[in-house]
């Protein structure tokens, strides 16, 4: 097991070799020019030049590449083009926002949508059934800006229950430990920040939960029924079990498998950001920061983006890896 | 009570206390805006956006400012001033008493360091900045030197009248020195001058906290704290206004308009915004501007654009082309009436507008006999390239640019499209590899040299770093705009701009489309905002009741 854990990690070391050349080549071979962009309309040659120079981005791209890496392996991704700041602390400042975005909306997605998923599985072709894979099929084809617009129109200007835009109530003092707000105000005890907080995140969290909660539902029943169909759960059924046992105790474990796969998956692309939810909810997160990174053109902040997103996509695969082993009876390492 | 129905009950509370709007107290005075994106940098020297440019005209000043609401100068920081007799030094008298927020005076040793430390690369704060403003609007200053305390010259290499509006910029704002010393590299994140509000915080794309300056050497602000927090969808920033979250938003989207003046609980302030829209012809006359010096001079020769279109070249094509336009249907249906039209390169309200230049009428018939006195009684083909991004002088360029070729078919003249992405597009239609091309322009400091001579003068139709992109040379022209630059005399500036005018409205090289107006949008109970021209965002005067 150890041994697995260690030769997974480095194998991270390639992966993340092979994404920086890719995104390099990618953000640099796209027409536009930093240097340009920054200076601003009209700005005189002598000013792009100084900027050119000044980000190396007059020198050949494989030593530009050399530096970059030379840089990266010591910890320093540089600093942003466009800001000025370290691309590092850029992605620190932002990253706790969308995780704890993520966390929610997974964990919404999960509960509601393995219950969908074995409950239409076990109750197959009956209207709770139809019912609940209706609304995952429109969970999955919904186009979120336009679901994120309905909620607050609903819930934020008609009924007035939960705040609109942002984070937390901005005028509630809030001490930044870090960075991930519901901790931050457990630690410093600020019950007031924690419901702030909670209040903001339940919006933008159902609007990122819709497509993986209607992924995760269909997965959960197709795979639910697959399992039901298979021997074993014809031996327990033919052993006197309860179809209450049977399908809780037994049935769910196994059918549990192709499920976690699809969690995992859509854990590690939301960490990287969900644009549309944190545009139209002004949530302070990575999606956004990355998205203005490409249109800047802001190289180093791109390369440092992409290497930390397939950083986190190993380790939630990884993570995912070891719960199988948990999980699935069959799997065992030595 | 059962372990469950407790669970229930708990579970019960939390959701209400989750969903109940739990009022904030609002502190007397907070006003938080809804900007549409963070600020790069809290530099005033270092910045070139309009989100950075807002957050830095509160904490700021410079020697000068703009009178509310116009681009007049009046003193700031600065006392008095005096103009020596060949027009190239500028003496001013310091204002005394003036603390920066973390309590450095504020004397002439802080605006040599706030001029200095952008032109002078041997300054030891040289390295921590760009700079791009500098070297755009005020390469004229050769230096800044300080005679006493509270008194600085500014030496000019040439005379530049327009040099007053641009100190009026938040390019030239003095920063403490103290503070740059405190905190180096990273004083961009600690911005400290002597402006209306401190700064507090600033969470990256979240908002900034500002709060009232209680030493400010005018009356302390009306406001306690003021709040720019980023909304980037327009729909939500709307939102976050009506139901109070906010109490004042920017850009609200065009087709917003009626139900924001529908709604009694806002107030819409509208104005002319300093900035033109137009159609540039290429009419071929480029150079390399080998010294980089923005003057074409004798050893720079003129030599054809890439771009290089012979019908184009001719003022009764280009005059035919203004003619075939429907410039009121183009700013009533696809600026949505939220701009006017223009028939001047520069906006009505500035120094130097020529009313008396008679608009080009929508007349296909008319652009139909020019285009034949031309020789080209069944048009040609012509390639327009059309912006990929929406600007604040041109909503929704491609619709504007299908519109336009729809014109031009009715006289015979065949538009192609040629679309690519913003920083392309810049780079390729300052190289003049266009025909023709959307683009325009938004003041910087109010003075019409920043239309006028960077927009339409021959010296800015360098290959690669044109600002006029119409490529357009006509030597009387630049001779009137260089004249209007040397002479501090206002009413003899006018005058020169006015011919100029003229004459490029008969040479016809640009279709001026529309001013497209600014908007900002205020809860009622928001009072003392005024618009300001260039769009910049001074809250010093604003209350909340």
């Amino acid at each position: 097991m150890k041994w697995y854990i260690t030769k997974r990690l480095l194998m991270l070391i390639p992966v993340l070799l092979g994404t920086s050349i890719i995104a390099f080549s990618l953000i640099h071979l796209a027409p536009g020019d930093p240097a340009r962009t920054m200076a601003g309309e009209h700005a005189s040659q002598q000013v792009i030049n100084a900027i050119r120079e000044k980000y190396g981005l007059d020198k050949p791209l494989y030593i530009q590449y050399g530096i970059w890496l030379n840089r990266a392996l010591h910890g320093d991704m540089g600093r942003s083009i466009v800001s000025n700041e370290y691309v590092t602390r850029e992605i620190l400042d932002r990253f706790p926002n969308t995780f704890e975005l993520t966390l929610f909306s997974m964990i919404l997605a999960i509960i509601i949508g393995t219950i969908a998923g074995i409950i239409s599985a076990s109750k197959q072709y009956s209207i709770l059934d139809y019912t609940f894979m209706g609304i995952a099929l429109f969970g999955v084809s919904m186009p979120v800006f336009w679901l994120g617009i309905m909620l607050m129109m609903i819930f934020g200007v008609f009924l007035r229950w939960l705040p609109i835009s942002g984070r937390i109530d901005i005028l509630i003092p809030l001490q930044r430990v870090t960075g991930f707000y519901l901790l931050d105000s457990i630690i410093t005890g600020n019950f007031t920040a924690l419901i702030s907080t909670l209040r903001y995140l339940i919006l933008p969290s159902i609007a990122l939960a819709t497509i993986p909660m209607a992924t995760i539902a269909r997965v959960s029943r197709s795979s639910m029924l697959e399992v039901l169909r298979q021997d074993f759960i014809r031996t327990e059924r033919a052993k006197g079990l309860s179809e209450r046992a049977v399908i809780y105790k037994h049935a769910v474990r196994n059918a549990m498998i192709p499920v976690i796969t699809v969690i995992g998956l859509n854990f590690g692309l939301l960490l990287a950001g969900a644009i549309l939810t944190e545009t139209v909810f002004a949530w302070p997160g990575i999606g956004r920061y990355v998205v203005s990174a490409v249109r800047m053109r802001d190289y180093p902040a791109v390369q440092g983006c992409v290497l930390f997103f397939a950083f986190m996509f190993v380790i939630v695969n990884l993570i995912t890896d070891i719960i199988y082993i948990y999980i699935d009876p069959r799997i065992h390492y030595k | 009570m059962k372990g469950r129905s407790r669970i229930f009950l708990v579970l019960l509370l939390t959701a209400g206390l989750v969903f109940s709007t739990v009022a904030v107290a609002s502190a007397g005075g907070t006003l938080v805006f809804g900007s549409s994106g963070d600020a790069c940098r809290l530099d005033p020297a270092d910045v070139t956006d309009g989100e950075s440019i807002q957050r830095m005209d509160n904490i700021f000043e410079g020697l000068v400012e703009y009178k509310s609401g116009t681009t007049e100068i009046q003193p700031c920081l600065a006392t008095s001033w005096e103009t020596s007799k060949d027009g190239k030094e500028i003496t001013f008298k310091l204002r005394r008493g003036v603390k920066f927020h973390d309590g450095t005076d504020f004397n002439a040793d802080a605006v040599v360091f706030s001029f200095a430390r952008q032109y002078d690369p041997s300054h030891p704060y040289h390295q921590y900045g760009e700079w791009a403003y500098w070297g755009y609007m005020f390469s004229d200053i050769e230096k800044v030197v300080k005679i006493d305390d509270y008194t600085v010259k500014i030496v000019l290499k040439r005379i530049n009248a327009s040099i007053m509006t641009s100190l009026a910029m938040f390019t030239v704002c003095i920063v403490s020195p103290t503070n740059a010393e405190k905190y180096k590299e990273d004083a961009f994140k600690y911005p400290c001058g002597t402006g209306p509000f401190k700064f507090v915080e600033w969470v990256k794309a979240d908002h900034i906290t500002l709060e009232a300056n209680d030493n400010y050497w005018r009356e302390r602000p009306k406001l306690d704290r003021l709040i720019f927090k980023v909304i980037p969808d327009a729909s939500a920033r709307l939102m976050s206004l009506e139901v109070g979250e906010v109490q004042g938003i920017e850009y609200p989207d065009p087709t917003h308009l009626d139900r924001i003046k529908a709604n009694k609980n806002l107030k819409l302030l509208t104005q002319p915004g300093m900035n033109i829209g137009y159609m540039a012809m290429d009419c071929g006359h480029g150079y390399k501007d080998v010294n980089e010096n923005g003057v074409r001079d004798a050893d720079e020769p003129w030599e054809k654009t890439p771009g290089y279109f012979e019908p184009l070249t001719m003022k009764k094509v280009r005059q035919a082309i203004n003619y075939a336009i429907n410039k009121r249907s183009i700013v009533d249906d696809l600026y949505k009436r939220t701009a006017i039209v223009a028939k001047n390169g520069m906006p009505p309200f500035m120094l130097g507008y020529n009313d008396e230049v008679k608009d080009y009428p929508y007349d296909p018939k008319k652009a139909r006999e020019l285009l034949a006195e031309a020789g080209y009684p069944d048009g040609f083909e012509v390639t327009l390239y059309v912006m990929p991004v929406s600007r604040p002088y041109m909503f929704d360029p491609p619709k504007i640019g299908e519109a336009i070729q729809g014109y031009l078919a009715d006289v015979g003249i065949t538009v192609r499209f040629y679309q690519v992405d913003w920083a392309t597009y810049i780079d390729e239609t300052e190289f003049g590899r266009h025909q023709m091309c959307l683009l325009g322009w938004t003041g910087d400091n109010g003075d019409p040299d920043n239309f006028m001579n960077v927009l339409y003068g021959a010296n800015a139709c360098s290959i690669g770093t044109a600002g006029n992109q119409a490529f357009y040379n006509n030597e009387e022209v630049q001779d009137l705009l260089s004249k209007a630059l040397q002479t501090y005399d206002v009413e003899k500036r006018a005058e020169y701009y006015k011919k100029a005018q003229e004459i490029i409205h008969e040479d016809a090289p640009w279709v001026y489309i529309a001013h497209a107006n600014q908007h900002v949008v205020f809860r009622k109970n928001v009072y003392g905002y005024t618009l300001h021209p260039t769009s910049r965002k001074f809250f010093y005067p604003v209350w909340v009741e």
